[in-house]
């Protein structure tokens, strides 16, 4: 486990902040967004368990900037946070991928996400672009085929031909 | 005799030997590739799970939750950079062990203190077994809730300098359990209108957003790299003959490795550190330690090894996971209505005895596999990071979407993915995040449950059991303050 540091990361200050806020708002939220009666007890009342939820968040992470407040951060909270921001480009990927699936079928779809990815990673070497091609293959064939995960066939394989069609709905 | 046969026969099935042999197998390739781990693995694999028996599921994940660590030595003593953030303690002796020229032996030793903590581990199961289905039928609801509530606050605590953030994730995570319709008015909470809201958010996808998406991204975002091995030659079983020779420093790390990992939220890191330093305390040349030690690096593989099995009696005898693994092979449980807890003790044992044996077989089968093919796997460590976080993040897809096919659900897996990412990059604690959400969930069923019976708040702890664990509670508290009145006193008087 970690000790205690003696400065707070880049972004640490930021995110705990960030967290109290919206802890804070949650809170606030509380009376519409969940039932408390007058009758009945404390324990049994819906709103009861989303309270200790967001009391805690609200209760620690005051504590913990107030406990931190003298705590000079590390420099580097620009660059921190433009990191975080680079993590929404592979969330945007997935996301496309997510879509791509139920219209151009799982294996076209994986074997272009992988391809892709690898090409927007800057693997220009024809070996490592064939592995990422081949992992894509293998995943389909592990887990639609082999496993049989539930994942529908695309909405492009309609148009294949009547056998063919059955065979990729079912297996790719 | 009668349980062992009956037992045996609920192993005794191809798919439970194929999903053994996969799930050691793999559980010991994905170890030795750092940067996933058996957190990713287990997440990644969870939905896949749900199509099959339960004792073939389980079976699978416990191979690669029980198998990952042995991976994991490889990269730590050949390339110094450990496989799973357990095995970090192994690069203290294991890289200078290669460094001057002993990695087969320092290997060898890993693997042969792995198998003895893996080993030592089942059999302290097997001996505790009738121990707890003698004392597990007495938790009931309030006991249960108890031991819950002394579980997660071990876990706020275990982390040391985060505790206040730890807290608040905690929350976060029981607050995360919340959303959605509530069990018994059926009154929404936290949906704010959003029908896609009214089925709550399930653990499943936190899990993968928090794990794998997460770790993908880190992969994907920071430089890549491949780690260069050469080539080993030689046979690695003279690690076994060296072990002997230690055998106190073995004993004593593998019981320090199962009595933490019986204990929520405390773990393999408690566990090595406690038996890395007794290891230190007893040896004729403590100053070897951290330098190239063979009692080190036997410490340290003993004693995590031996947690998996330690970690599964809070799970089998209470329903309640110690840590993240565990509280995701709960959901396989749960998927298939066996309920971990007294019950499943009186009424399945064989189901319970057949995991153990389950346990031990994959730690014969790891061992062998590795002593055969430790040069193989060092060709899988030079995979190049970024390319492992293509597979991840293409691997999630199917964990999440799997689950009902649900676009939401994959979005919401990215988010967490995005907030894992950032966690991650500030070394913040996942874990309270996962058990807020199981053991919320216990302790909101159990509290309702228990408060409908008892008169007074002092009702709750009129049993025996109850009432010891308020005291651990309380003692568990007590101690952390004075702990801190220490540390302030000794800082003061700097």
């Amino acid at each position: 486990m970690s000790t205690e540091p003696t400065k707070a990361k880049p972004g640490e200050m930021l995110f705990v902040g960030l967290f109290f806020a919206v802890s804070a708002y949650l809170l606030t939220q509380i009376g519409d967004q969940a039932k408390f009666s007058a009758k009945g007890k404390l324990f049994a009342q819906p709103a009861f368990w989303p309270g200790v939820g967001v009391i805690g968040m609200v209760g620690f992470t005051a504590l913990h900037l107030l406990t931190h407040m003298k705590q000079r951060a590390k420099s580097g909270l620009g660059s921190e946070v433009v990191i975080w921001l680079r993590a929404f480009e592979f969330v945007g990927w997935f996301m496309i991928y997510v879509i791509a699936v139920p219209r151009i079928g799982y294996l076209p779809s994986t074997v272009l996400f992988t391809f892709l990815l690898a090409l927007r990673m800057g693997y220009r070497s024809l070996a490592m672009l064939g592995w990422s091609a081949a992992s894509g293959v293998a995943i389909v064939i592990i887990f639609k085929t082999l496993l049989g995960v539930k994942i529908p066939g695309g909405a492009l394989y309609e148009h294949l031909p009547d056998g063919l069609r059955n065979f990729m709905i079912m297996g790719f | 005799m009668d349980l062992f046969f009956s037992s045996l026969e609920i192993l005794a099935r191809w798919d439970v030997l194929i999903a053994l042999i996969v799930g050691s197998v793999g559980g010991v390739i994905i170890g030795a590739i750092p940067g996933v781990g058996a957190a990713v693995a287990i997440a990644i694999l969870l939905p896949a799970t749900f199509s099959l028996d339960p004792i073939v599921g389980l079976t699978a994940l416990l191979g690669i939750y029980g198998s990952s660590m042995y991976g994991g030595a490889i990269p730590a003593i050949l390339v110094n950079t450990p496989g799973t953030a357990v095995n970090a303690l192994t690069t203290y002796d294991g890289y200078p062990m290669t460094q001057r020229g002993e990695g087969r032996r320092a290997l060898s030793l890993a693997y042969s203190a792995s198998f003895f903590g893996g080993v030592f581990a089942v059999v302290c199961l097997i001996f505790l077994s009738p121990i707890l289905a003698a004392i597990a039928p007495h938790f009931g609801s309030r006991e249960i809730f108890l031991a819950s509530l002394l579980g997660i606050i071990l876990v706020v605590l275990a982390h040391r300098g985060q505790i206040l953030i730890a807290g608040a994730l905690a929350c976060f995570g029981i607050w995360l359990n919340t959303i959605g319709l509530e069990p018994i008015q059926y009154s929404k909470r936290y949906t704010f209108g959003q029908s896609w809201l009214s089925g709550g958010v399930d653990l499943i996808v936190v899990v993968l957003g928090l794990f794998a998406i997460s770790q993908a991204i880190v992969l994907l975002v920071d430089e890549n790299r491949a780690p260069r091995t050469g080539t080993l030659s030689g046979g690695l079983f003279q690690g076994f003959k060296e072990l002997f020779q230690h055998k106190r420093v073995a004993s004593v790390s593998a019981s320090f490795g199962v009595m933490m990992g019986m204990i929520p939220g405390v773990g393999e890191f408690t566990a090595q550190f406690m038996s890395y330093t007794a290891a230190r305390r007893g040896s004729k040349t403590p100053e070897l330690f951290g330098n190239g030690a063979p009692e080190g690096l036997i410490a340290s593989e003993a004693s995590n090894n031996a947690v998996p099995a330690a970690a599964m009696i809070p799970l089998l005898a209470l329903g309640i996971p110690g840590e993240a693994l565990t509280a995701m092979m709960l959901s396989v449980f749960y998927v298939h209505n066996v309920v971990p807890g007294p019950q499943l003790f009186q009424n399945q044992m064989d189901f319970v005895v057949a995991l153990y044996i389950a346990l031990l077989l994959l730690n014969v089968m790891v061992v062998i596999f590795l002593l055969f093919s430790t040069n193989l796997l060092l060709k899988i460590i030079q995979i190049p990071t970024r390319f492992l976080g293509i597979i991840i993040l293409t691997l999630s897809f199917v964990g999440v979407y799997s689950l009902r096919n649900s676009t939401i659900d994959c979005a919401i897996a990215a988010g967490f993915g995005v907030f894992g990412f950032i966690l991650k990059r500030l070394n913040l604690p996942i874990v309270p995040i996962i058990l807020g959400m199981v053991l919320g969930g216990i302790m909101e069923a159990k509290l309702r449950t228990s408060m409908m019976r008892v008169k007074t708040p002092f009702d709750m702890i009129d049993r025996p059991i109850a009432f010891i664990l308020f005291l651990l509670i309380l003692a568990v508290l007590g101690s952390h303050v004075w702990r801190m009145w220490k540390d302030r006193n000794s800082t003061e008087d700097l």
